[in-house]
């Protein structure tokens, strides 16, 4: 029951943000923030209660909870957590929080359905995280879509319609196509099995022709793709990260994002594993396209948040290079990199944020020499410019460097033109802070320095990306199992029936393990749900 | 107490010292920031010291220490640490490190005393030093290459340290990208390492690959031309030496210790660590030697023609550690080393003493526009005149001249040298020896042009005599075969390192190369006093003939390489980032969208209201799918 308490506090949280919003905003705001920092408090209880599991590493799943749905078309409600959901709710969460704190004040129009709609879609994106029903993972898509969109369209810059309705019509046909995925997978496992089910554990064994697997994975793709901002399916990225207000872009681009590289992770490569091997060169590929010319439009942007977008698709890339590489180490790094790259994004659409609630404008060309009367700014900025960068000691260097090591082993040509990107990401960061802090003055601005408020949430992304730079451990140890199975699928393509990897699970409360055939799985699943569901 | 467990510290405290001083550096008083940082460092260089002492007199089994803090990761069982690994190599850039930052901070309390942004810099410096110190002691090469970013974003942020200049800014950030080329080619040296062996210890990397790899092996070629890749950028050689000229643009203090003493030798650092891959991959190895012959004489005729005091120094940075890569190159480890360590004393003393020149000179670079400053700075001259006979090899009495020679001895005959190699060296001799003394003459010699009023105070005197004292006598540690035998240094790190074949026939030129080389040093003194001094308008005449002015042109802008770089790459790259800034894909979804606005105004258009056109409609679509069903 944890895990739904963990999405119901967010959701309530948010009706009643809104409701008491127009009669009392600090205590709407501070509602808000509670709820999202209770789940957190309860989200890393609980790892710290479970992390010495991780080292026995042969029990993937750390709560599973299933109560049927609509038994008729096999849809249930089921919601289970291993290491990677457990990092990815805590990340959403501790962000989540952040933004909450960054966009205090910068949101006063309909502050009640604001903080409704960053609860929810919160709630949304953690809900992605522990679906493991197809069905029930897509309708969370969905309600991570459209309180997103209401953001975007209501509270953004100048451009918002535009912004939003791009936004919109991207992600929605997208969707689509993973929902007729979905369906179609349904069916072929019905046909093959009679058990027509979308459940996550049934539906992972189900055999595939190689067209079809190849169709259907696609489906799913299209829709991850999209949402992770890979070359072609960009373009709605730039527009939606640059319009948004400060603690949309952060959502975006340090959860939302990160969804679809979940997906992949989750659905694509265990579902679908002699496609995503059949498509992998083209995934790579197209990683290395991002990384690369994402830098490049990165640094021909004048406009500072169109420049982050940027910088976060090309980083986007490596997720791909290292999803698609089918190792240890780039799995890890892949994972590492979802977390580094949150953290720091966020940073530095917090900086960009900041700015423009000062000076009103995203402008680099009407900035310069900001250090000179903000030098606390420019200093937590310079952390973050190098994080982006890759440097050594930062979360995005151990993330990067693991990924660029694991895809070294599977294909090296690819792997030497990612490495490209280490300079490619120098070269526009360095413009962000130069631009901003040193140089000439282009423009008089009254400017004040940080809050001891945006400190505050400042300092706790610093630590968390300092840690994840020198002692990364605590995150490889929780998503050790995660990424076993991840390989032991991978290195299983010749793939029977009855026999997938995954489909070996253990019970909760019995001292030995035991290997069970699909049927007798589910079967036990449905047991389970008292034992595991908390 | 075994002192050995102390090691932490030497890189702990100046990274203490950094972060104390960024989080409340602005409570300390003035020169309490300045004492905090030098107190820190020299703390380190105590430590360093009382390690290295025990280090000599009872040194750990199989000569080296390891202490490992902690796992940094541990993934599939690649888990690279936290941890250092001290042994006679690293021993020594230990202590020139700590040493030199030492007198480095101390001269720059006094340095800075009136700039802005002080805390800033010290703050800086400190994490240089951190940086330099992890790059050295690291056991593993991801922790070297923790460094090694480290002190390179250090260097970047110390060149643009007058940050309100945009030409400061520029060429910090031409140090910073040059070198990341550089350091990328390494990173994907260390992949290769990883994948062969996973793992990144240097210990056994370099045990193991003997045993994995014969010599010529591809797998060895490969890695190693990665690492020089990573080498060549942070050194400053060829074809990256391009950034190291306008870093000169950072305080003087900086150009001392991060352009000159210890972050552009990281790359002789890197090559000397990984010998044994370079032993198993000769035609790298010798692609070392050219680089560094080619970079010697490349900056050294660049050196002749600059006027700015410290872009002098810094085409002879480039060009002596260029002399540190062919001692490498030839398989003289060792030689390499001591080159290094003479040239971090007599460099940094340069730059001190030139720094000291450019503030009483109210911040005028120009040689040409300074002269006579001999009498007005007496202590500044001496000490600078003994940099300058070091760095010129003066026979006999200064360091230079025996680390330089012993170089040029091996370049000759080692197994690995060649008459032409040794050539290079030695006319690159020939030319340190008259740029060195132009500078020396023309700055400090003849009429003074500008009065100036500026005692420079105890805290510049004192690092620049202790500095200028040990660029004369340094050398004694390692005398030549033929003067005293004397050689504690090379025994003392000769337990890491190979010793150098010789070709026995070759053997016997050294007292003869010696005396050559010596006379050659001597000449040049005397070239640059009749060119300069006595001659000037010789000179003069030769740069208005019309090749005189293309040559003095050429060498000036150091070989035009840098407006290869811009016109090859900077350039397509800005043009081609301009010309996509809206991003052509959005344009093609914009079209798409485009065309559905237009076929939909097309059939709005359609809806006008007027019943004969309806009709018309109606009839046409009616033939056409009769025409449809009847015929097709």
């Amino acid at each position: 029951m944890t895990l739904v308490y963990i999405i119901l506090i967010l959701m309530f949280g948010g009706l009643i943000s809104w409701i008491i919003a127009g009669k009392n905003s600090s205590l709407a705001k501070g509602i808000a923030l509670l709820a999202v920092l209770a789940d957190l408090v309860i989200i890393i209880g609980f790892w710290i209660s479970v992390y010495d599991k991780f080292d026995l590493g042969s029990q993937q799943w750390l709560i599973d909870y299933r109560v049927e749905w609509m038994p008729q078309l096999g849809i249930s409600f089921h919601l289970a957590m291993d290491g990677l959901s457990l990092l990815m709710t805590a990340l959403a969460l501790f962000l989540g929080a952040v933004s909450l704190i960054v966009s205090w004040n910068e949101i006063s129009k309909n502050l009640g359905f604001y903080l409704f709609n960053a609860l929810w879609l919160i709630a949304g994106i953690i809900g992605v995280f522990l679906s493991l029903d197809l069905i029930l993972f897509y309708f969370f898509w969905e309600v991570m879509l459209v309180p997103m969109y209401f953001i975007l369209a209501i509270w953004g810059h100048e451009n918002r319609r535009y912004a939003g309705m791009k936004f919109f019509l991207f992600t929605q046909l997208s969707g689509l196509l993973m929902l007729i995925a979905i369906i179609a997978l349904y069916f072929i496992h019905g046909k093959n099995s009679g058990q027509y089910t979308f459940d996550y554990f049934a539906l992972i064994g189900t055999s595939l022709s190689a067209k079809t697997g190849l169709w259907l994975m696609c489906g799913f793709m299209i829709a991850f793709l999209v949402k992770l901002g890979i070359v072609p399916f960009h373009s709605w990225l730039p527009d939606a990260y640059t319009q948004s207000p400060t603690g949309g872009s952060i959502l975006l681009a340090a959860l939302m994002s990160k969804t679809a590289a979940y997906g992949m992770l989750r659905f694509v490569v265990p579902l679908f594993p002699e496609a995503s091997k059949t498509f992998a060169p083209v995934a790579i590929t197209l990683g290395v396209v991002s990384i690369l010319y994402g830098a490049k439009l990165a640094y021909a942007q004048t406009d500072l948040k169109r420049m982050i977008a940027f910088s976060s698709m090309s980083h986007m890339g490596f997720i791909m290079v290292g999803i698609f590489s089918f190792q240890a180490l780039s799995y890890q790094g892949t994972i590492i990199e979802m977390i580094a790259h949150g953290i720091s994004i966020t940073a530095l659409f917090t900086v960009a944020g900041v700015i423009h609630a000062r000076i009103q404008t995203r402008d680099m060309d009407q900035m310069g020499r900001f250090w000179e009367q903000v030098p606390k700014m420019g200093a937590i900025t310079m952390i973050f410019v190098l994080a982006t960068l890759g440097l050594p000691g930062l979360g995005n260097f151990v993330a990067e460097f693991l990924i660029l090591t694991g895809a070294f082993k599977s294909n090296v040509t690819l792997t030497v033109l990612a490495a490209l990107g280490l300079i490619a990401s120098m070269i526009y960061a360095l413009v962000i802070l130069q631009k901003i802090f040193h140089g000439e003055r282009r423009k008089e601005w009254k400017l004040t320095d940080l809050t001891p408020r945006e400190v505050l949430a400042m300092g706790c992304l610093i630590v968390a990306i300092v840690w994840i730079g020198i002692y990364p451990q605590p995150v490889i140890k929780t998503a050790q199992p995660t990424v076993n199975s991840l390989e032991q699928n991978s290195n299983n393509t010749t793939f029977v029936n009855d026999t997938g990897p995954t489909n070996k699970m253990t019970l909760k409360n019995g001292d030995e393990n035991m290997t069970m055939t699909r049927e007798t799985s589910t079967f036990f699943l449905s047991l389970n749900k008292k034992g595991g569901g908390k | 107490m075994d002192v050995f467990q102390l090691l932490w510290l030497i890189p702990a405290l100046p990274f203490f010292s950094f972060l104390i001083l960024s989080l409340s550096g602005s409570k300390f008083s003035r020169t309490g920031v300045g004492v905090f940082a030098t107190l820190s460092v020299g703390i380190s260089a105590l430590i360093t010291l009382i390690i290295g002492i025990q280090f000599l007199s009872s040194p750990p089994a199989g000569h080296f220490y390891e202490q490992t803090l902690w796992v940094w990761f541990d993934v599939a069982g690649f888990k690279p640490s936290i941890a250092f690994y001290l042994d006679p190599l690293s021993l020594v850039f230990t202590f020139v490190v700590t040493f030199v930052s030492f007198l480095i901070h101390w001269y720059s309390i006094g340095f800075m005393k009136t700039e802005e942004g002080h805390v800033r810099f010290f703050a800086y410096m400190n994490l240089f030093v951190f940086s330099m110190l992890m790059l050295v002691l690291a056991n593993n090469l991801l922790l070297l290459y923790l460094g090694w970013e480290g002190v390179g974003l250090c260097s970047f942020l110390l060149i643009g340290f007058w940050y309100k200049d945009p030409y400061n800014c520029y060429a910090a950030r031409k140090a910073f990208i040059v070198t990341r080329i550089g350091d990328t080619a390494m990173m994907i040296g260390l992949l290769m390492l990883v994948k062969n062996f996973n793992t990144l210890d240097i210990a056994s990397i370099l045990t193991t690959a003997p045993q994995t790899w014969s010599p010529g092996a591809s797998q060895a070629f490969w890695v190693t031309i990665l690492l020089l890749g990573g080498a060549v950028g942070k050194s400053a050689q060829l074809p990256l030496q391009t950034w190291l000229p306008d870093a000169m643009a950072g305080p003087s203090p900086v150009s001392a210790l991060i352009h000159a003493a210890t972050m552009v030798t990281a790359g002789v650092y890197l090559i000397a660590r990984t010998h044994v891959l370079y032993e198993l991959a000769p035609a790298v190895q010798t692609l070392v030697a050219i680089v560094g012959a080619a970079t010697l004489l490349i900056a050294g005729f660049s050196a002749i023609v600059q006027r700015d005091i410290k872009r002098v120094l810094a085409y002879s940075t480039i060009s002596q550690i260029g002399y540190m890569f062919l001692a490498l190159g030839v398989g003289a480890w060792s030689a390499a080393v001591f080159h290094f360590m003479i040239h971090a004393f007599f460099k940094s003393l340069l730059f001190l003493s030139a720094g000291v020149v450019i503030i009483a000179m109210h911040h005028e670079h120009d040689i040409f526009k300074m002269g006579g400053l001999r009498k007005k700075m007496p202590v500044v001259f001496w000490t600078f005149l003994f940099g300058a006979g070091a760095l010129a090899a003066i026979p006999l009495i200064t360091a230079g001249f025996y680390s330089k020679d012993e170089i040029l001895f091996f370049a000759m005959a080692s197994t690995k040298g060649s008459t032409w190699l040794w050539l290079a060296g030695f006319v690159g001799a020939f030319i340190t020896s008259v740029y060195t003394f132009r500078m020396v003459f023309v700055a400090f010699f003849g009429e003074q042009k500008h009065d100036i009023h500026y005692k420079p105070g105890i805290s510049f005197k004192i690092p620049l005599i202790i500095l200028g004292i040990l660029s004369l006598i340094a050398g004694f540690i390692e005398l030549p075969h033929t003067f005293g035998h004397f050689t504690p240094f090379s025994d003392f790190i000769n337990t890491v390192f190979p010793a150098v074949q010789l070709i026995p026939e070759k053997e016997g030129l050294e007292l003869t190369l010696q005396i050559s080389t010596a006379i050659l040093a001597l000449f040049g003194v005397f070239l640059a006093w009749q060119l300069y001094m006595k001659r000037p308008q010789m000179v003069a005449r030769f740069k208005e003939t019309g090749f005189g002015k293309r040559l003095n042109d050429f060498l000036f802008s150091g070989w035009k390489f840098d407006w290869l770089y811009d016109t090859f790459f900077v350039k397509p790259f800005v043009w081609l980032s301009k010309i996509d800034k809206s991003d052509f894909v959005d344009r093609i979804y914009g079209g798409v969208a485009n065309l559905n606005l237009y076929f939909n105004k097309l059939l709005s258009a359609t809806q006008n209201g007027n019943v004969r056109s309806y009709v018309l409609g109606v009839a046409l679509g009616a033939v056409i799918a009769l025409t449809i069903i009847l015929f097709l």
